[in-house]
């Protein structure tokens, strides 16, 4: 079935290209809306189902996507499979296809990823020539995520060979995970009042893990912007292209080195941040952060303050019964009471 | 009718009134207020569980935490801190002249970390699953789950130190004797667990060092936030004892004016020295990570209204006041300085959060957030007068009073 699914996405590729032309204005306003108002993933959930199933097995070899900015033609082809495959609210192909010609349509806005999508396509205007770039985002799928540190009833994966997983059922819907992912990428179905979940792209687990399969926006992409890999070879393989095109790279892996490292990693003609990436996020794991702090909140709690306030405790108990002895009534104290609990 | 029953129920919770009389002695203007904010805001938190918190709210993608975070949980958290202060003070460093104000801070503490929690409920997007973090999944590397675990464990230590009171008013003698034992321990114990989780509410923005403004954002939050919940905390005991001396005079029997000015006053020390240590932090972090050009900035000129505003102002007039002996000037500061805090939680959860977003994609909240948040306040307030009304919180029970805690 995987084969005849292929063969029909490639011929469908190749109809939409004959299709592009015309317009329909409604789309564009309400494309976000419908991701938006989304509920009901069952995508995030049978990576779990999988994951449970299949982790001990599968290898160890950490594996990720590159890609290539300056390649990207804009058609969404990758946002129509991603959809397709997880079963996201999707529309007729030719309909993402055309965005990249249509006047009223989706690139005037910056997108992100809601609800109901794992992946969005973003055009920027380059700094050199002026020519328009398109960049796809989804999750980085972080080798050091920050969503599953911060998450309080451990409701992540790092499946071993490279995807964040999000595990649905354990999920109290807090949220912290978006405040701490530093890409914005998880995103929540404020819509479903009684089992909302968090969505994002789970790097097509439950396709990678078979052999010779790669993720669905990396097969159906016409114009070989992303390389589906072990991330080694891929972070040898970006260099190699900066090396190999003087000039028309910048020289930066983005995702190399970012928070830590990311499974997926890009490269690009202009400056990163001119394409919507921040640049300022630093090299440091965001858990990192919140690690030294439970570190000293431990060594505050265990190690430090017992013996301070109990020290603190007897301290004043004798110093009150020696003046309960002597029957003298307190001297005024000053009211500096956080002393102790430093 | 029932003129004549005596029962428990109408002696403990109607005031020894028939439900008629209690029915109409309620009938006021404050409490029609009061009913109008809690019927609102019972009638979101019932559109938010029916519709979703898409509807109910203004949060988003961009912005998961609003208005229930950043007020019900950051600010009311730092508010209920009188606990911890004044437990502190009175049981640990044995300032027995502030005893009388310990009942109302604990008390003060216990429903402000319920009301929190409870707000929290409609925050959460699962919220039948919140038992989950006590004994179902445990996520070790979050500083929530540290929160979370804190605030059940404080929840029940406040219950503890409140617990006198209520066996006084059960007139349970036994009970009430083993619970006084307790407090003491419950004092030491929550020192600890609220020390560690004010301080972990700012931890929770470390993991956020690209969405915090640079000014907020600091290795330090942490220290700031448990500072800034200890002059919280000293100031909110100026603030109610300000009002509940007002509201409840008729409870205070030899009320000595003079003793409890030069008790406000220092109060008012402690809390100008808790300002200082934080303002002077405050200038080392922006020192040392190097931020001053953001000072000249639309958001540098909103962070000095807070620290210069709501920070150095009161603690000047703190020290001021308590040179020159002024109470009322005092109590004005408490305000101010509680103002203050709750400025700077905003700041950090919600005004500084994304703070390269340009204005038109920021959070502010809907009606309906502003109408719960205002909801739950009124029902603490509520809270807090019928356990008053009925406790030995301001004043003490005529059995116990030579043994008060």
């Amino acid at each position: 079935m995987g084969i005849d699914r292929r063969e029909f996405l490639r011929r469908a590729a190749i109809a939409g290209i004959t299709l592009i032309g015309g317009s329909s204005p409604a789309y564009a306003k309400n494309i976000d809306k419908d991701t938006i108002l989304f509920t009901g993933n069952i995508a995030n959930e049978r990576n779990w189902k999988l994951y449970e199933k299949t982790h001990a097995a599968i290898t160890k070899e950490h594996y990720g996507v590159l890609v290539d900015t300056t390649r990207c033609i804009g058609c969404r082809r990758c946002e129509w499979a991603c959809n397709e495959w997880n079963k996201n609210p999707n529309r007729p192909i030719a309909e993402f296809e055309k965005s990249v010609v249509g006047k009223d349509n989706v690139f005037k806005t910056i997108r992100r990823m809601h609800a109901g999508n794992f992946t969005v396509v973003n055009r920027f205007y380059s700094s050199k020539d002026g020519k328009p770039i398109y960049v796809k985002r989804q999750c980085m799928h972080c080798e050091d995520p920050g969503c599953l540190a911060s998450c309080f009833v451990d409701s992540y994966r790092k499946a071993s060979m490279g995807p964040v997983l999000y595990l649905p059922h354990i999920c109290v819907g807090c949220r912290y995970c978006m405040v701490a992912c530093p890409f914005d990428v998880p995103a929540f179905e404020y819509y479903e009042a009684l089992n909302p979940q968090i969505t994002k792209c789970t790097f097509c687990y439950d396709r990678i893990i078979y052999e010779g399969n790669v993720p669905s926006c990396v097969e159906i992409c016409p114009a070989e912007v992303m390389t589906f890999g072990k991330r080694s070879d891929l972070i040898n393989l970006a260099h190699e292209r900066i090396r190999n095109n003087p000039g028309k790279y910048i020289d930066h892996v983005y995702g190399e080195q970012e928070v830590g490292g990311t499974s997926w990693m890009y490269l690009s003609s202009v400056p990163f941040e001119e394409i919507g990436f921040r640049t300022d996020i630093g090299k440091t794991p965001i858990p990192n952060y919140s690690r030294s702090f439970l570190f000293g909140v431990k060594m505050f709690e265990i190690v430090g303050a017992w013996p301070l306030v109990f020290g603190a405790y007897y301290a004043i108990s004798k110093a009150r019964k020696k003046h309960t002895s002597s029957h003298e009534t307190p001297p005024e104290e000053k009211g500096e009471s956080h002393g102790g609990s430093h | 009718m029932a003129d004549h029953t005596n029962s428990w129920f109408r002696e403990k919770i109607l005031l020894g009134m028939t439900p008629r009389d209690y029915i109409i002695s309620n009938f006021n203007f404050s409490n029609l207020i009061a009913a109008i904010f809690v019927g609102t805001g019972v009638a979101v938190m019932i559109y938010r569980l029916f519709f979703g918190l898409g509807p109910a709210t203004n949060l988003s993608d961009n912005y998961p935490w609003g208005l229930w975070i950043g007020f019900d949980i950051l600010v009311g958290i730092a508010l209920a801190a009188p606990g911890l202060t004044l437990g502190t003070a009175v049981h640990l460093f044995g300032m027995k002249q502030y005893h009388h104000f310990v009942r109302p801070a604990i008390l003060s503490s216990l429903l402000g970390y319920i009301f929190a929690v409870f707000a929290l409920l409609f925050d959460l997007g699962r919220y039948y699953r919140m038992p989950y973090l006590i004994g179902y999944s445990w996520g070790f590397s979050s500083i929530l789950f540290l929160i979370g675990w804190h605030f059940f464990l404080y929840i029940n230590i406040c219950l503890i130190e409140w617990s006198p009171a209520l066996f006084e008013w059960l007139n349970l003698k036994k009970a009430r004797e083993f619970f006084i034992k307790l407090t003491i321990w419950a004092t030491i114990f929550g020192v600890i667990i609220a020390g560690g989780h004010q301080s972990a509410l700012g931890g929770l923005y470390l993991v956020a060092p690209g969405k915090l403004h640079p000014l907020w954002y600091s290795a330090l939050l942490p220290v700031f936030f448990l500072l800034s919940a200890i002059f919280a905390g000293i100031s909110m005991v100026i603030v109610e004892s300000t009002i509940t001396h007002k509201v409840f005079k008729s409870q205070l029997k030899d009320f000595d004016e003079d003793k409890y000015n030069r008790l406000v006053i220092g109060l008012g020390k402690a809390t100008a020295s808790a300002l200082f240590v934080y303002l002077i932090l405050k200038v080392f972090d922006i020192a040392h990570s190097n931020t001053w050009g953001y000072l000249n900035t639309p958001y540098g000129y909103w962070y000095l209204v807070e620290t210069l505003g709501f920070v150095l102002l009161p603690a000047l007039f703190f020290a001021h006041a308590a040179r020159k002996g002024k109470a009322k000037l005092v109590q004005f500061m408490g305000f101010v300085t509680a103002l203050g805090v709750i400025l700077n939680r905003l700041n950090v959860s919600i005004i500084a959060y994304n703070w390269h977003f340009p204005a038109s994609q920021k959070y502010y909240p809907l009606w309906s957030e502003v109408a719960l948040t205002l909801g739950v306040v009124a029902m603490l307030i509520l809270a807090y007068r019928f356990v008053v009304n009925r406790m030995a919180i301001m004043r003490e029970h005529p059995e116990y009073e030579s043994s008060h805690s």
